[in-house]
């Protein structure tokens, strides 16, 4: 690379490197899809035995998995697909606004030196891996939190999703979604930050020439110009969200039900999490059904990106 | 009605850096007043004082007074959000809301701080503020469709409607037909002549045959070298600026031999 752009002196090597850096571009291109086909490919062909095999063998499987509650594979992956959506929906929830806040404080309010400090602090909140995510999820948040939630069930308990009584220790989806909130606060606030940052200053100054207050003003230019760009931002949070493991798996405590009571314990599990929890466990055909889960997670994401870009394109017409 | 602006010992900050140096104006009622000048001599920092747009940059300040019929702008107790009700601005370009339609935008200003217009209300004031800027009959029948389908001399006309539809005293124009081809620009400058009839208003122009065209007075600005703060050079009425200063320096840069 480095060599054929050094000799991009003359015209015809100019051409040469030229050349060279369309074949890379276009290497890299093919590249993504080539993996992305791979994945896809993997995850149906280790998934087949439970599509095309013997489906009795495939209900005991699950039977075992289940302790006897689920009988066929709908039955198994139908709550799981609930509980991920669930939890990671209430984690872009609770991350979407105050992500968008922070965005704003940094391009639009805070003083030139904490708002640099700050974007430098929510970048390193990025680097931290999901595990220690999950550890302080599970020692230090899940005890700390329970007040909190129950203060929440007595007060807002008429709310459905709140009904009490909340669960003591707390490792409900309420929690998780705390900590996959604060996981995915990074990505959604530097998008966003970054977007703000972009707004035509003319614009900008149109409403503050009209007489708009700073909020109106970030209402009236800010906010209408970021739309699209912090649809993708809590796209990609929703993303991470959704294929989070390691903190859901240590702090959840699992359960295969469609309950939506956020504070209640064994209620939902994800599929990222059941896999890696049953995994170790699991036999040739007990993996297949694993996967046959992560196939259906691979779809859901699949999904998920397509609709956010959707609604991007009716946005930014 | 248009309100007299006064200008008095102006001085203007970026941080430590003196951009415009003690600058005294008087702004008629009413009239058309230009400001013209070589690029980075002030002008349009100058008029961004004039509606408290200057300080929107960090670190931007200004010393001295300009007072709105009497009332100094810079008084501890004002509001630049109020003052910038009451003196509206056009810009360079045209700057339309984009997710807005033609109507909302005309409306953006009304429906600010959260007052409420109910909708034969809206609709008048719709029609009152594009008959004003002589946009009217070119939209009228899509009052709906977006601000920034229009060309860009509608958009700046556009942009005149919002602005006058709060009912400010005064228009500051900063070079309002640099964006703009010349039967577009002979539009605006038209309707710069309508609207001195009701607001007080002060365009940044680096045209001088549009100075001489619209303006009734014209300020002169210059500055010794790059780096070195700009001054209000010389003040005449529009007449004696272009056909007799009073003034070497004015009257080098009118007649082109400038520098």
């Amino acid at each position: 690379m480095s060599s054929a752009s050094n000799s991009a002196t003359t015209a015809a090597g100019g051409k040469t490197a030229d050349k060279v850096f369309k074949g890379v571009a276009y290497a890299c291109g093919i590249l993504i899809l080539v993996t992305l086909a791979a994945v896809a490919l993997f995850l149906l062909f280790r998934a087949w035995p439970l599509i095309g095999g013997d489906q009795a063998q495939n209900v005991a499987a699950i039977e075992s998995f289940t302790g006897n509650k689920a009988h066929n594979f709908w039955q198994f992956v139908g709550p799981l697909m609930f509980g991920t959506v669930l939890v990671a929906a209430s984690a872009l929830i609770v991350s979407f606004f105050i992500s968008v806040g922070i965005a704003l404080f940094i391009s639009h309010y805070a003083p030139k030196r904490l708002a640099t400090a700050l974007s430098y602090v929510i970048d390193l909140l990025a680097a931290i891996p999901s595990v220690i995510y999950g550890l302080w999820g599970g020692i230090v948040l899940v005890p700390a939190v329970y007040p909190f939630w129950n203060w929440v069930a007595t007060y807002f308990g008429w709310i459905p999703i709140f009904a009490g009584p909340a669960a003591n220790p707390p490792r409900t989806v309420a929690t998780v979604a705390l900590v996959l909130a604060v996981m995915i606060l990074p990505i959604i606030t530097s998008l966003s930050r970054d977007i703000f940052l972009q707004t035509p200053r003319l614009q900008e100054e149109a409403a503050l020439a009209l007489g708009a207050t700073r909020w109106e003003m970030i209402k009236l230019a800010v906010l209408p110009f970021g739309r699209s760009g912090m649809v993708s931002a809590s796209m990609l949070g929703l993303g991470r969200a959704l294929g989070e493991t390691m903190a859901v798996l240590m702090i959840l405590s699992p359960g295969l039900t469609y309950s939506a009571h956020l504070l209640q314990a064994s209620k939902n599990q994800t599929i990222a999490a059941n896999i890696a929890s049953q995994y170790p466990e699991a036999n040739a055909l007990g993996v297949s059904i694993l996967i046959g889960t992560g196939l259906v997670l691979f779809l859901i994401t699949f999904l998920v990106n397509f609709i956010a870009r959707k609604i991007v394109e009716k946005a930014s017409v | 009605m248009g309100q007299r602006i006064d200008v008095k010992d102006l001085n203007i900050y970026y941080g430590d850096f003196l951009a415009v140096e003690n600058v005294n104006i008087e702004i008629e009622p009413n009239k058309v007043t230009a400001f013209i000048g070589p690029s980075g001599c002030g002008k349009s920092t100058v008029l961004r004082t004039l509606d408290r747009m200057h300080e929107i940059i960090p670190g931007a300040h200004v010393k001295g007074e300009v007072l709105l019929e009497g009332r100094n702008l810079y008084a501890k107790d004002v509001d630049p959000v109020e003052v910038r009700r009451d003196v509206g601005m056009v810009f360079q370009r045209p700057n339309p809301f984009p997710t807005m339609s033609i109507r909302e935008n005309v409306l953006a200003g009304v429906k600010l701080n959260n007052r409420k217009i109910n909708k034969s209300d809206a609709d008048d004031l719709v029609e009152w503020a594009l008959r004003g800027a002589n946009l009217w009959n070119e939209v009228k029948d899509r009052l709906d469709n977006p601000g920034v389908g229009l060309s860009g001399g509608q958009q700046q006309r556009l942009c005149i409607a919002r602005a006058v539809a709060v009912h400010p005293q005064v228009l500051l124009m900063d070079e309002p037909c640099s964006a703009l081809d010349p039967i577009s620009t002979l539009a605006v400058e038209d309707l710069i002549n309508e609207l001195k009839k009701e607001y007080t208003i002060v365009i940044v122009t680096h045209n001088m045959q549009q100075a001489a065209r619209i303006a009734d007075y014209t300020a002169f600005f210059n500055l010794k070298a790059v780096g070195q703060p700009g001054h209000l050079t010389y003040f005449a009425d529009t007449t004696t600026m272009f056909n007799n200063p009073q003034n070497e320096e004015a009257e080098r840069y009118i007649s082109g031999r400038f520098g």
